[in-house]
């Protein structure tokens, strides 16, 4: 009898009474099977995370409570298991890995110790621990693992972070792996790498994998079987090729849909003349030394030029360190410029202050990623927009004839003036950060991984504004990101950026599809679902 | 060598701090009114002519300000804290005599108070918005709130009036001389009380801290890692929380190191314990400046080490600090 | 914010804090109504114990003063102290703070050395020697107090306006053409108000609690009956008069103890993230 490796059945979850919804999941049956890589797809608040948690019975106690349903593996009901008897199960059976590498570890017990903690709960003898962990950091691509296993984890980076929690769940070779978006805070091309990894540990085990992500892309690269949930519900699941290649759903349609994809045209050619011009911009920073060792110089910004012109998009695109979001601080004058001229309608404006300072202002303005960071959340929306027109010496009923104008614009009510930004969602945050962006009347605008903390179809909707503004007030817009895709669907050319330098510049359709530098080559493969073709 | 480093140049700023002491107290010899002779004679010297011209000339008070400064500065750096009149001896004298007894009674009331504290939050923490919960934290809160001295003198009340337990006052029994053992626990029975005394405030405020603080890292991710691992309840709480939670506990410690001695005037008054403390309160009664500084330079100094010892404790729990980036 | 104001008001730390505290100010205010007659003054036979006479519910102490007529009269040096000295102390710390924390580099440096020093020293014998120099009186006790009191305050504005500095909607305001004032008065500013608030409550009880602690010690106002000379008056006749030192320890308990609540209250409503976690 070829029983399932876990079954789920009519899962049901309560959420706290306050909440604006009754269950966090609801209903959910899911099954897994060995040597299986289940992928979950959801976006925020779509319970996704919440039923991986179930599981392993490690919701936090206080909030969420299970209501219904059964959770079978090796013939027992998780649900209904003493804790004692779960806890013999977590780490040796089934095991589980997280979203955040950087917070997942004790940052005050050697690494080789927490691995071998794993080992220890779960009776293996102390003699033998050394050896194993050796051969786990091993197993999981850790260079140098003799000296890693008395490093501390803050030494190491999220990637290798990761790396290390996958060896800490593989230690006693689980039955299942639970891994909830483990790749979602790595950069690009890391992704790729530790996603490879868990797919090629999983062959050679013969693991089930439940995959929790957010992308489709990933998806598209390692899932054998996918479900698809919204707000706490399943709405379709079934083999991948099917669900990617032909959904049936109108919201997994939809969500499909609004995955970024590269473009294929070439963007057309701009005739203007150039708005803002970069020459060989430099910014270096320096660590503190101290009195017995020297400063540091670290160069965040090497020699970078270019030019955007009205109307025209230009992408600025690369991974965590690659300086693309200090250029964007730099064009806005919130950080000083070490080397270099920023040419704005012909003059220098890298080292102006006072009144010329403020007259740049008035011209170019920048949106943010964070939409929870970036309104005051004390000031209501009204007052936040308002806030540039007025410190430009806009009379009062200038600005906030402008400022009702450009709520409308951003597609939200004129009531939202009156309320704060906590009364509303991270899109909605982002179109007020717009509106305000857009209430000096900017040439440039700047956008500095304005869609990136975006769930996937609401990023859709705030790129779509983006576009319809740029081309209605004939906007020079720079658009940084670390989503190739995105980059390429919004802009017309794109840099590549590498440890502060440019590696690749171009028409973004040429760049992206016929790159010339390794470097934009081995981005472009780290993307996930690289390979999978749109639906018909 | 990194760690002498730090030692060094944690030294290097003391150093620093106790010279803006010294500094400190030639100011305040300028702001009392009156002329700082009157001032360092105190009340009882004043009348005495003599000693009020040996005074002028010890500190040059005939000099221009920045030649007394020197003067002092240098007198300072000699270990001659000055003099009391009142009492017939050097300031420095007065305080070695003391200084042991002082540092016994905050000794043992700061370890009361952090173990005590530390392990009454992590009780509270671990049955959060339960009975023993609801129990240390209302008895915290009663606690913090209770002046000091008022707590010493109910104790001596109810331990020693009433119940006889403990004796009310001193540091050993008078007339007894005992010697050896008997001498050791005729003291630590003399020091319950006002240790107990002492300590008190600071546990309160030590066990809140450890409350919040587990409480805070019960949430966080690599607790949430160690449960997925199916580790046992008591190594989480040990292993992974403790040692994370009591990081903010020592650094609290450090600055409340201040406190705690100032606290140490208060008990040695009303349990007449003979340690710098009960010195201060003498000194202050005649107005007898001198030793009221030299009380101050000392405690400062002594609050000064502290901190160098809960910084150095701090390096050793979390490997973080102190490392190159 | 009104929902905040509401939520106070029905948490029932804030109530009973709030009551006793309420009672500790009328008394302080009307004490010649309530209490005619000097303090001072000898009202009956000493060491009269408390609940013998209903003329004189807590007893006389060994100079025949009625005890009650000085708790209620104490209540104004106690409650005036501890407002005022707090206010000062909140005045420096944000000055420092704000300046230490938004501007950062030497100045930031130049500010907390001060505010470190001034952390190291023991502030209770600093406290004491700045009221035996200066003699004691209700202004220099205040200005003491309020001179040991003000690092903390500054510490938290330093860290508040440091992390807020370079939070986005800060750098937005930078962007959109604030200067500097706007940007510390208007958007950083009304964000931190939240945990000084929490800690002004905390800091006139601890103050109450210093000032009691001086008067104890002999160095109190000479004119002015206060709680702390109480206790200090009885210390030495603690076996004969119990009364004498219990009641004024029990009312500066209630008065610490209510600014304690409120204190905490205000905590759990203005900062609801720890309240949740169950945090006092």
């Amino acid at each position: 009898m070829t029983g399932h490796l876990l079954e789920i059945s009519g899962l049901t979850v309560a959420l706290p009474s306050s909440g604006d919804r009754s269950h966090a999941v609801h209903n959910v049956s899911v099954t897994l099977d060995r040597g299986e890589i289940l992928c979950i797809v959801g976006e925020s608040g779509s319970g996704k995370s919440v039923t991986a948690n179930t599981i392993m019975g490690l919701l936090p106690p206080d909030s969420l409570k299970v209501q219904s349903g059964r959770i079978l593996f090796d013939g027992q009901d998780l649900l209904t298991l003493p804790e004692p008897a779960l806890r013999k199960l977590r780490g040796a059976r089934i095991a589980m890995i997280f979203q955040e590498p950087m917070t997942s570890l004790n940052p005050v017990m050697k690494i080789g110790r927490q691995i071998a903690e794993v080992m220890e709960a779960h009776g293996v003898p102390a003699a033998e621990h050394r050896t194993k962990v050796l051969a786990l950091l091993e197993a999981v691509g850790l260079p140098d693992p003799e000296n890693l296993i008395d490093r501390y984890p803050f030494r190491l980076s999220g990637g290798q972070r990761q790396r290390v929690m996958i060896a800490m769940a593989l230690a006693l070779e689980p039955d299942i792996l639970i891994a909830d978006e483990p790749t979602t805070a790595l950069d690009v091309t890391t992704q790729a790498q530790i996603l490879s990894l868990i797919h090629h540990l999983q062959r050679s085990r013969g693991m089930g994998v439940m995959f929790i992500t957010h992308d489709f892309g990933v998806v598209a690269d390692i899932a054998d079987n996918v479900v698809v949930m919204r707000k706490g519900e399943i709405v379709e699941q079934g083999p991948a090729k099917r669900i990617l290649s032909h959904p049936e759903h109108p919201y997994t349609k939809a969500l499909v849909a609004a995955v970024p994809r590269f473009r294929e045209e070439p963007a057309p050619e701009t005739v203007e003349k150039p708005v803002l011009q970069v020459e060989g911009l430099r910014k270096v920073y320096h660590t503190q030394g101290g009195f017995f060792s020297p400063t540091r110089e670290f160069v965040a910004v090497d020699n970078v030029s270019f030019t955007i012109a009205r109307g025209e998009t230009l992408g600025l695109v690369g991974e965590s360190g690659s300086g693309k979001s200090t250029i964007g601080q730099c064009l806005m004058r919130l950080f000083p410029v070490d080397g270099g001229r920023i040419l704005f309608g012909g003059k220098d404006i890298a080292h102006v202050k006072g009144e010329e300072l403020k007259a740049y202002r008035a011209k170019a303005q920048i949106i943010f990623q964070d939409p929870f960071a970036s309104l005051n959340p004390r000031h209501t929306v009204g007052r936040s927009i308002m806030t540039g027109p007025l410190a430009q010496g806009v009379d009062p009923a200038t600005a906030k004839a402008r400022m009702d104008r450009l709520l409308a614009r951003v597609g939200l009510e004129p009531a939202a003036a009156a309320r704060y930004p906590h009364e509303f969602s991270g899109g909605q945050r982002q179109r007020i950060g717009i509106a305000r962006a857009l209430a000096v009347e900017p040439d440039l605008l700047i956008a500095d991984e304005a869609v990136s903390a975006l769930d996937v179809s609401v990023q859709a909707q705030v790129l779509d504004l983006l576009r319809e503004i740029r081309d209605e007030m004939h906007l020079a817009m720079l658009f940084i990101t670390h989503d190739l895709r995105v980059a390429s669907q919004i802009c017309d050319r794109a840099i590549v950026l590498h440890r502060g330098k440019i590696v690749e510049e171009g028409e973004v359709s040429a760049v992206f599809g016929n790159p010339q530098a390794a470097y934009t080559r081995s981005l472009i493969d780290a993307v996930p679902g690289r390979h999978w073709h749109e639906p018909a | 060598m990194k760690l002498l480093r730090a030692i060094a140049l944690r030294a290097g700023k003391s150093v620093g701090v106790i010279l803006a002491i010294v500094a400190l107290n030639f100011l305040l010899i300028r702001l009392a009114p009156g002329d700082p002779a009157s001032v360092m004679a105190g009340q009882a010297g004043v009348a005495d002519e003599i000693f009020m011209k040996q005074l002028r000339e010890q500190f040059g008070l005939n000099e221009p300000v920045w030649r007394q400064f020197i003067f002092y500065v240098g007198n300072v750096l000699q270990g001659d804290l000055g003099y009391s009149y009142r009492q017939g001896m050097s300031v420095a004298n007065l305080i070695a005599e003391r200084l042991p007894a002082t540092l016994l009674l905050t000794g043992s009331a700061f370890i009361f108070a952090l173990l005590a504290g530390i392990v009454l939050g992590s009780i509270a923490a671990a049955k959060a918005g339960k009975m023993p919960d609801l129990v240390v934290s209302i008895l915290s809160l009663v606690f913090y709130a209770t002046p000091l001295f008022w707590i010493g003198m109910m104790s001596i009340l109810l331990f020693s009036v009433w119940l006889g337990w403990f004796p009310a006052f001193g540091m050993i029994t008078v007339g007894a001389n005992l010697q050896g053992w008997d001498y050791v626990l005729d003291v630590a029975h003399h020091l319950v009380l006002p240790a107990f005394t002492l300590g008190l405030f600071y546990m309160t405020v030590y066990s809140r801290m450890t409350r919040a603080s587990m409480l805070e890292v019960r949430d966080m991710d690599f607790v949430r890692t160690a449960r997925a691992k199916g580790l046992a309840p008591n190594i989480i709480l040990r292993r992974h929380m403790l040692r994370n939670a009591i990081l903010p506990v020592i650094t609290l410690a450090g600055i409340q190191a201040g406190q705690l001695v100032g606290g140490a005037i208060l008990t040695e008054t009303v349990f007449s314990w003979p340690g710098i403390g009960r010195l201060a309160f003498d000194a202050l009664v005649q107005r007898d400046y001198q030793v009221l500084m030299g009380v101050f330079l000392i405690t400062s100094i002594m609050v000064v080490l502290f901190n160098i010892l809960t910084d150095l404790l701090y390096r050793v729990v979390d490997p973080r600090i102190g490392a190159s980036a | 914010m009104n929902q905040s104001l509401k939520q106070f008001l029905c948490n029932p730390k804030a109530l009973i804090g709030l009551t006793i505290l309420l009672l500790a100010v009328l008394a302080a205010i009307f004490a010649p109504l309530i209490a005619p007659g000097d303090p001072w003054k000898m009202a009956s036979r000493p060491f009269l114990p408390p609940m013998q006479d209903a003329r004189f519910l807590f007893g006389t102490d060994m100079m025949g003063r009625d005890i009650m007529t000085g708790l209620i009269h104490g209540a104004r040096v106690s409650i005036l102290v501890g407002l005022t000295s707090t206010l000062v102390a909140l005045v420096f710390g944000l000055l420092f703070g704000m300046l230490a924390g938004f501007y950062g580099g030497w100045i930031d440096d130049a500010l907390m050395r001060i505010t470190e020093f001034f952390q190291t020293i023991p502030t209770f014998v600093f406290a004491l020697l700045l009221v035996a120099i200066l003699s004691p009186s209700i202004l220099s006790i205040t200005l003491a107090i309020g001179i040991v009191s003000w690092p903390p305050v500054a510490r938290l504005v330093r860290s508040e306006f440091a992390s807020l500095r370079n939070r986005e909607f800060v750098r937005a305001a930078e962007v959109l053409g604030q200067s500097n004032w706007q940007i510390i008065w208007g958007q950083i500013l009304p964000n931190t108000l939240s945990p000084v608030i929490a800690m002004a409550s905390l800091m006139v009880a601890s103050a109450i609690l210093t000032e009691a602690a001086i008067s104890f010690l002999g160095l109190g106002d000479p004119n002015r009956m206060s709680w702390g000379f109480m206790i200090g008056a009885a210390r030495t006749v603690l076996r004969q008069a119990w009364w004498m030192s219990f009641f004024p320890g029990m009312v500066i308990l209630l008065v610490v103890l209510a600014l304690n609540l409120v204190g905490d209250a205000l905590n759990d409503v203005l900062n609801p993230r720890l309240s949740r976690k169950g945090r006092q």
